[in-house]
């Protein structure tokens, strides 16, 4: 019912006379009669009330775990209550991209502030205002990597499989060669790597920890690419800034990353932020919006949406990508949790994210059966062999906690800082119940 | 405005999480970063106010007039941002279990219902982010299909009019095609004779807008999609321009082979400043095998199941999508119903007419003829005679609490104002309009400099662009 029209019929009838026709049906005539829509196969509009109760009613026959203990891309981080606030505020929801700068202050240094936090996690020098998701800007990073001599692309086995799935998609849409090097007990190998990296090698894609939680040898294998003489791309969990190893610590050129953990909920997968960062000599080959800081024409600071030159509105085919729409209410979130946090609470959050985990990790593997599938140091993710695996997780389900994800060789365990020591004893407790 | 990091004391910080009460892990010191880094350190009012200070720097749809053309501004229903936060919604993982996601599959099952319902389509995937990713998408199903008649080879052209968005010719760059790009016709419509000289053995496909974004109806439509058919190529249906036709006629209908939609333009999701936004595609039965992302079925029983298509080619995203994008659009489209569909289209051509008329009894249209949901102005004549160009007008509009129409584009038109205001303005806001567009033009004629030197009133003046291009500061410095 309704269709948010604010105008009346005699609005209507005054404004049909000033466009000199009898009805809105005239100003369709270039439409072929034939072609018209007779009726719609739509139910008939409802009443606020009757849609909150059907969407309410949808929303109930989704089950929503107390404890989740599941993670391979999309993690259950506490949203600290600031985040919903400011997110919630209409300027940002409603506005489009900053086209308008003077209008659009606002959001322009938002983006600046973001592009400037995402450097400092990463190490990097250059951050554009984020492109959709974790995975699209592991595709997007290979682009910017290929020269006329540098063509072919190279990625571990043991990045997120959804992300390889994404970028398998990108490569064969441009034609690019893509090369998967082998895991070798859940990590790079890294011999195989150097054996399989040729002169028109355009990047090699690290995920750091990796799919299985498991940290690589990061800093030999970006020795081993750059040797090759190609690009060295990294992805990373932003959490695990807060302590680990950056990037640009690392050698890498590009950092890439899901940005969902820092203040974006579960939500089925989406709406989530992809984030990209690259040293400053690529700076002109990063794709999407990127802001930048000048002056008015009285002197006063601002920003504006800048080294355009590199866009689709502007280069057409000859763009570093097609990307338009970004997911920039996505980098204000990320933008609201970081100063939220502090430095101090981005570190706490990483460091009771791994030390859960590996208590988790510690207690499940007392019980027979249950092992860690690989050794070496982990994040928060890690995966251990799981007899009944069905049951074990059925079991789980029953008590309200989302056991972890089957994967090849076992289940893909994840905590983060929402599990109390409480709830992480009771999960073990059911699995050891289901195994005795 | 200060930055966020200017804000402060430094060893300042929110008491947000616990002590950890599990041992505490220690990784080795070759795993960790040299320095902590550079985060605000600002208490929660001082962070609270920060951001309230910025949303006051910001006009958005909520704020008044938004009539930027192409981009459907129209107001973003409160009801959808409501249910978009249910808990059920907000909380579940993307990899539980059907069993444990029947609302959310419910959602995407009934969204393609509806929307193939709209647009004449027999399957549509919620996959993509936005609509250069539907685009992206889209050309991937007419690559997945050629590749399966082994045509991929020859067939490697993608036919664009000189007046596509520009994501058009950057998506199928993407895809590896080669871009042909035609001129339009003097009525801005597809130039039949340069289509027909384009065809060939070597089309893959054609990328259109209709009405196309000089906001007219192509009515030559079904004589285009058979020129490209009968040559042997796909016809793709940009939706960014859906607003306009909805319930009216439907792509499908049009001949159209494939199509990505908007709806954070058509269907009302918010823009968030810039996105998230949803680009879901939709195809034709003969395509839909090729479609990425969840496939959600109904069983007999009435249980939803998610799947893949058979020879689905790839995924675009992770996951399936900007849900909650997608939850506010069909809560929408439920609002709306199948009188209210039709409705919101009529009266965006109404509204946009309406200007239209008024207007161009002070400005030079581009196109003299009824227009869909949006027209273009030419300030050509203007330009010359006052100096006053279309930035110069559009900074005017500034200070009037305006926000201007999108600029310069389409290419095809000199000094470009298109204007698309929407169906949920009121007449009276119209009005208000027309009469800042009328004492504009009187003060480009009497006191041009005046509209050189606008804004004056918004929070920064005119920004220096190529001082920003030339000298790049793109992130704050730490001292």
């Amino acid at each position: 019912m309704g269709s948010y029209v604010p105008s009346s019929a005699a609005e209507r009838e005054e404004m049909l006379k000033k466009i000199g026709v009898k009805s809105i049906d005239d100003l369709f005539a270039a439409v072929p009669r034939k072609m018209l829509v007779k009726s719609l196969d739509l139910p008939s509009g409802k009443s606020e009330l009757e849609v909150s109760a059907i969407m309410t009613a949808l929303s109930e026959k989704n089950k929503v775990y107390k404890t989740i203990l599941r993670g391979a891309g999309a993690y259950d981080h506490y949203i600290p209550a600031v985040v919903g606030s400011v997110l919630s505020k209409e300027q940002f929801v409603t506005a489009y991209t900053p086209y308008q700068a003077e209008i659009s202050q606002g959001i322009l240094q938002n983006i600046f502030e973001y592009q400037t936090m995402i450097c400092e996690l990463t190490g990097m020098d250059v951050s554009n205002a984020s492109v959709y998701d974790g995975a699209t800007a592991m595709a997007e990073a290979v682009p910017m990597c290929k020269e006329r001599k540098k063509t072919k692309a190279y990625i571990s086995a043991t990045v997120n499989p959804a992300y390889l799935e994404v970028v398998r998609t990108y490569c064969s849409a441009s034609d690019t060669d893509l090369t998967v090097i082998p895991a070798k007990n859940g990590k790079t190998d890294v011999k195989a790597l150097e054996k399989a990296l040729s002169d028109d090698a355009a990047c090699f894609i690290l995920q750091q920890p990796n799919f299985f939680g498991l940290f690589e040898d990061a800093e030999k294998i970006g020795a081993v690419v750059h040797a090759a003489g190609a690009k060295y791309v990294m992805s990373v969990n932003p959490i695990s800034m807060g302590f680990c190893k950056t990037p640009a610590e690392y050698g890498a050129d590009v950092a890439v990353g899901e940005g969902q953990p820092l203040g974006m909920p579960l939500a089925f997968g989406g709406p989530y932020l992809g984030f990209m960062a690259c040293k400053e000599a690529m700076q002109r080959k990063l794709p999407g919006r990127i802001v930048g800081q000048t002056v008015d024409v009285d002197g006063k600071t601002g920003y504006v949406l800048t080294l355009q030159a590199r866009e689709q509105h502007i280069r057409r085919e000859k763009a570093s990508s097609n990307i338009c729409s970004n997911q920039a209410l996505c980098a204000l979130c990320a933008a609201v949790y970081l100063s939220a946090m502090g430095a101090k609470g981005l570190s706490e959050a990483a460091t009771l994210s791994t030390s859960k985990a590996h208590y988790l990790a510690k207690e499940l593997c007392k019980i027979e059966g249950v092992d860690l599938v690989y050794k070496g140091e982990f994040f928060n993710e890690f995966v251990t062999t799981l007899p009944e695996t069905g049951k074990v997780l059925k079991a789980l389900d029953k008590a309200g906690i989302l056991g972890g994800l089957p994967v090849d060789g076992g289940v893909l365990w994840c905590c983060t800082e929402k599990q109390t020591k409480e709830e992480l004893d009771r999960a073990v407790a059911i699995v050891k119940e289901v195994l005795l | 405005m200060k930055l966020i990091f200017e804000r402060g004391e430094e060893g300042q910080f929110l008491s947000i999480l616990p002590k950890c009460d599990v041992p505490v892990t220690k990784l080795p010191e070759k795993l960790k970063r040299a320095g902590a880094p550079h985060l605000p350190h600002v208490s929660e009012n001082e962070l609270s106010r920060h951001y309230s200070t910025l949303a006051k720097a910001v006009h958005g749809v909520n704020d008044g007039f938004y009539p930027l053309g192409s981009c459907t501004m129209k107001y973003n229903p409160k009801i959808n941002e409501q249910v978009s936060a249910l808990p059920g919604f907000t909380g579940v993982h993307p990899l539980q279990d059907d069993s444990t996601v029947q609302g959310s599959l419910e959602v995407l099952y009934d969204i393609e219902k509806a929307l193939c319902a709209i647009t004449g389509m027999d399957a549509l995937t919620l996959q993509p982010a936005a609509g250069a990713h539907g685009e992206f998408t889209g050309l991937m199903l007419i690559k997945s299909y050629l590749r399966s008649k082994g045509q991929a080879d020859v067939r490697k052209k993608i036919i664009v009019p000189d007046s596509a968005h520009g994501t058009n010719p950057a998506s199928a760059a993407m895809c590896d095609f080669t871009i042909v790009n035609i001129p339009s016709a003097p009525d801005g419509c597809v130039d039949l004779d340069a289509l027909k000289a384009a065809v060939g053995p070597d089309t893959a496909g054609l990328m259109l807008t209709n009405p196309n974004t000089v906001g007219v109806f192509d009515k030559n439509i079904l004589e285009i999609t058979k020129i490209v058919h009968d040559a042997g190529g796909l016809c793709y249906y940009d939706g960014a321009n859906l607003n306009a036709v909805m319930g009216v006629v439907r792509p499908g209908d049009m001949g159209f082979d494939c199509i990505h939609l908007n709806l954070h333009k058509t269907f009302s999701t918010p823009h968030g400043g810039g996105g998230p936004g949803s680009g879901p595609v939709g195809c034709k039965a003969f395509l839909a095998d090729f479609l990425p992302g969840v496939r959600v079925t109904r069983t007999a029983k009435g249980a939803y199941k998610s799947g893949s298509a058979k020879k689905h080619f790839g995924e675009v995203k992770a996951f399936g999508g900007n849900f909650l994008v997608v939850v506010r659009a069909l809560a929408y489209i439920l609002t709306l119903g199948k009188e209210g569909i039709p409705e919101a289209s009529k009266n965006a051509v109404l509204n946009a007419n309406y200007m239209q008329a008024c207007l161009k009894e002070d400005y030079d249209l581009a196109f003299n003829v009824y227009c869909m949901h949006e027209f273009v102005l030419t300030l050509d004549r203007l330009h010359k005679e006052t100096g006053v160009s279309a930035l110069d007008l559009a900074k005017g509009l500034l200070d009037r609490g305006i926000h201007p129409p999108t600029m310069y584009f389409p290419l095809i038109v000199h000094e470009a104002l298109m204007i698309e205001p929407t169906e949920t303005e009121p007449k009276e806001m119209l009005d208000s309009v027309i009469a800042a567009f009328k004492e504009l033009k009187k003060v480009a004629y009497e006191n041009p400099q005046a509209l050189h030197d606008a804004p004056l009133h918004t929070p920064v003046r005119r920004l220096d662009d190529v001082r920003a291009a030339r000298t790049p500061v793109l992130r704050y410095k730490f001292s």
